[in-house]
């Protein structure tokens, strides 16, 4: 290793580094407005679904619900937060990245186990009929 | 990257760092905040679920559909819509240095998180009123730990927006303040991301059930 490759990696590390602190958490009016109104119709949607009842089908609707939902997170990870693959090197994408995957763990863990739970304890009445 | 130096008079290799990087002020705040938010968002994960354990427990009390009117839900939802893009107009003004702009965004967004938190506490009053207070069932204990977390968070974000705007009155737009008011753009806007989550979840749904 030449002892000029520490110099050279240290310079081009900074440059980068500055350039992406520029580029971080801006936003443009435009991305603001489009992050806006695209929440407004993420939100407005789910609510009158909910209480318009305009799809017989509870479980259709609980399903369309959820998907604006998750929809709507991304569309403000993106316009508000300024979420990107770039922003501070990539590691907040990867502290993110981590956080959903113990979120998911946590939510699908604890619902999976709890409801087989539930549904394996014995009711009272089924207790009372017993021998 | 580290390189390995014999000193002359005894043989163990010294290692050290050849390029220290120079660590200005604030470099790294951001990156740390971020960190924070993730942390913050793993409690509400751990609230969520606990939640979904128990939305269906209710003690042969009120249910969700008895309780939850979601024109007050939405008018509440709305509020804390714009307060999100209120900020956003107060960071643009921030970035183009003016001072009373910024200010002036801060206080609309503060205004729309009071009536947040307001009309939160008005539908609490009115639940407890009726007697769904946190001890009624399993269900509503949940739900008062997931939406009063949720409502306690806006309402430490409020004391922050009132001591920033203060800071920035004093001292204006410094780089200091700026990555302060950034922090807590990403904590206004993550808070709104986690309301998505509640409307979804606690209210619609519920509904729904």
């Amino acid at each position: 290793m030449s002892a000029k490759t520490p110099a050279v990696y240290g310079t081009t590390a900074h440059n980068g580094h500055d350039h992406h602190h520029e580029a971080h958490a801006h936003g443009s009016l435009r991305s603001y407005l489009i992050g806006f109104v695209l929440s407004v119709i993420l939100t407005a949607v789910p609510f009158w679904l909910v209480m318009s009842g305009v799809i017989d089908n509870k479980q259709v609707t609980a399903f369309i619900v959820m998907a604006f939902a998750v929809v709507q997170i991304v569309v403000h990870m993106i316009y508000f937060l300024h979420m990107d693959t770039r922003s501070e090197d990539g590691w907040n994408m990867m502290a993110l990245i981590f956080t959903l995957i113990v979120v998911v763990i946590v939510l699908a863990g604890s619902l999976w186990v709890m409801y087989h739970l539930n549904t394996n304890m014995m009711a009272p009445h089924d207790m009372r009929q017993m021998p | 990257m580290t390189l390995a130096v014999t000193s002359p008079k005894n043989a163990a290799p010294v290692f050290y760092l050849t390029n220290e990087q120079p660590h200005p002020e604030g470099s790294s705040t951001m990156l740390g905040f971020w960190i924070y938010l993730m942390s913050d968002c793993l409690i509400f994960a751990i609230l969520f679920a606990t939640y979904g354990v128990l939305s269906g427990s209710y003690a042969a009390g009120p249910a969700p559909k008895d309780l939850f009117e979601l024109p007050l839900v939405a008018v509440n939802t709305s509020m804390l819509l714009l307060s999100s893009i209120t900020y956003g107009f107060a960071m643009l003004a921030m970035q183009k240095g003016k001072v009373a702009p910024t200010q002036a965004w801060l206080a609309v967004t503060g205004l729309f998180g009071l009536a947040f938190v307001g009309i939160e506490l008005y539908e609490f009053r009115h639940l407890i009123h009726i007697g769904a207070t946190p001890q009624r069932s399993a269900f509503l204990s949940s739900f008062y730990t997931l939406v009063g977390t949720h409502g306690l968070h806006v309402s430490f974000g409020l004391l922050w927006l009132v001591t920033l705007m203060a800071q920035v009155a004093r001292h204006g737009l410094i780089p200091a303040n700026r990555r302060r008011l950034m922090c807590l753009s990403l904590f206004w806007h993550f808070l709104d991301v986690i309301w998505i989550g509640v409307f979804t979840f606690v209210y619609l749904l519920g509904v729904l059930r």
